[in-house]
């Protein structure tokens, strides 16, 4: 589905991202984790098309979509729910959900999305995006939005995070959802948490900008929770907000 | 009766009163400077001046559940309309005005309106008061609005003030007045957009006299073009009081905006707060919506639309 050659990312005397390559199948729930600042966020905005490779190629379903704009990746199938939400003055949780499903939606699916994240819609739908809404509400929001975006791939940067008094399961459950009703259809997410590394089927152990492991979970799991002597950036830091 | 308005006179109407007939209860419409029909209620009276060009509206005490509109239109230029509306309403009344001035300006001269409307809310009563402004028209005459609104709140009575100008008015400058008792409460919320080489001036000046009076003023307004802007703000507060004002601007193109919000307080238990933002769209709100499929255009058109909804 989505391949990554070669991509190099160098900004204020920092080599970012060196040399990433990798590659994503369909029906696939693929974990990315790696330290804050390893370049996790900085994969999913050059797989978005927000930030530009300085070089290598990306390739969507054979495609060629280096540069290509964010507004055509969307249209071919790719969703990035951001690691911080963005606020709207003005613009409601529904007009939220209905630009993110392309259409207008009746209340019932709006409901089904908000409810899916834990949140009742009643109390939702009309709220403006903005400040009012508290960092974890507006996560779940974030979480609705993409859901109801409903992408060949999709990508949750640190989905978990700020949304502790919602349990994992619901996050989980939702995954599995989107997984089962979009045919084919692939999420990458980016997490810290063992829990999240557990449902996935491949991970992606990233630092200092470069994979340092990659594969199945049974394979690269064991690598992250044996690492006794030094113990793993990866899970002391979980629920990092970098 | 529905025949009773010409296409340019209910599209001016359907702008800024959303209506394209003859409205339910009481009205009165103002065309090119004559009122050209009129209805009375039970409950609410109107009444032509007899020392100036305008009206009084007078509604009885405990009126509730209705509503008066009077909407201006001008279709001719070369004219400058000034117009004097005071409406007068009693206790514990819970009514809906609504006001506003179309502007269509097919021709090379100025056509101007100034309406000055005074409103006196008696002990508990409750109005909203809507208020658009809309100009049109190919001719390259000005289309110029100059309102006042000057509101005494006593006891215990609620202003709720809903403006809204959005398109074709090139010059504005709109000034309102409050002057608040006891337990009054006034809440203002404005939507301005300019573009080209419009310019719009908004000026509050709010006396917060009576001790547990409150205001808040929300003023959101989108500049663009080479379209300038000015926001002024002056709350002083009297007594024991709060009130708040947030101005909020989103600039585009070579506009210019001013704000100048200004609190005083005169008295230690007045509670005075402002927020003051003015800035591009931002980036990440238009890389978001791009990432949901829209093109950047269209991403800046919903960001603009839910910022003045
Ligand atoms: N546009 C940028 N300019 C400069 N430095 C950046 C930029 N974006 C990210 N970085 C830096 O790149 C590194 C990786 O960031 P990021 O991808 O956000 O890491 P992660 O998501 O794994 O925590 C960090 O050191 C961060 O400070
Ligand atoms: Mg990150």
């Amino acid at each position: 589905m989505l391949e990554l050659k070669n991509i190099y990312f160098f900004r204020d005397n920092k080599q970012i991202l060196n040399n990433i390559s990798l590659k994503i199948d369909n029906s696939k729930l693929i974990a990315i984790t790696g330290p804050n600042g390893s370049g996790k966020s900085t994969i999913a905005k050059i797989i978005m098309g927000i930030l530009k490779p300085d070089s290598g190629c990306i390739l969507f379903n054979g495609q060629d979509i280096t540069n290509i704009s964010i507004t055509q990746r969307a249209k071919l199938g790719i969703g990035f729910a951001f690691q911080q939400p963005v606020k709207f003055k003005g613009l409601t949780v529904k007009d939220l959900i209905e630009l993110s499903s392309g259409n207008t939606i009746n209340l019932g699916e709006a409901c089904n999305y908000l409810s899916d994240v834990g949140l009742c819609a009643k109390d939702y739908l009309n709220r403006e995006l903005s400040s009012s809404l508290s960092g974890g509400e507006l996560k779940r929001i974030e979480i609705a939005m993409l859901a109801a975006k409903k992408s060949k791939l999709t990508i949750f940067d640190e989905p978990e995070a700020g949304i502790d008094l919602w349990s994992f399961n619901s996050l989980i459950n939702i995954f599995e959802k989107m997984h089962k009703q979009i045919k084919n259809s692939s999420i990458v997410i980016i997490s810290h948490q063992e829990k999240i590394l557990n449902i996935a089927d491949e991970i992606i152990l990233l630092s200092d900008g470069e994979v340092k492991a990659m594969g199945k979970k049974e394979n690269v799991l064991p690598l992250l929770l044996n690492s006794t002597s030094k113990p793993c950036k990866v899970m002391v830091e979980k629920g990092g907000n970098k | 009766m529905d025949d009773k308005f010409n296409l340019i006179e209910k599209n001016l109407l359907k702008n800024i009163a959303d209506i394209e007939k003859i409205p339910m209860g009481a009205y009165n419409i103002r065309e090119n400077g004559k009122s050209i029909g009129r209805n009375t209620t039970a409950n609410i009276d109107i009444v032509s001046k007899k020392d100036k060009p305008g009206i009084d509206i007078i509604i009885k005490s405990n009126t509730k559940n209705e509503s008066v509109h009077i909407p201006v239109i001008l279709t001719k230029a070369g004219f400058n309309d000034i117009v004097y509306n005071d409406f007068y309403v009693g206790e514990n009344a819970d009514v809906v005005i609504v006001a506003g001035c179309g502007i269509h300006n097919n021709y090379c001269e100025t056509a101007e309106h100034d309406g000055i409307h005074t409103f006196h809310l008696s002990k508990g009563a409750k109005v909203k008061y809507i208020e658009k402004h809309y100009g049109e028209g190919n001719g390259s005459g000005d289309k110029i609005l100059n309102p006042q609104t000057i509101v005494y709140l006593d006891n215990g009575s609620t202003l709720e003030m809903e403006t809204v100008q959005i398109n074709g008015i090139s010059s504005t400058i709109r000034e309102t007045k409050g002057n608040l008792g006891i337990n009054s409460n006034l809440l203002i919320s404005e939507r301005i957009m300019t573009s080209e080489n419009q310019f719009a001036k908004t000026i509050f000046n709010i006396d917060l006299n009576g001790e547990n009076s409150s205001v808040s003023v929300a003023s959101r307004s989108v500049a663009k073009g080479n379209s300038k802007q000015e926001f002024i703000s002056n709350i002083n507060g009297n007594n024991k009081c709060f009130g708040h004002v947030e101005c909020d601007a989103i600039i585009m193109d070579t506009a210019k905006v001013v704000s100048t919000p200004k609190v005083t307080a005169n008295n230690i238990n007045a509670n005075l707060t402002h927020e003051a933002a003015i800035g591009k769209i931002a980036g990440e709100q238009l890389i978001k919506l791009m990432s949901l499929g829209l093109s950047e255009k269209e991403a800046e058109q919903q960001i603009i639309n839910g910022f003045l909804k």
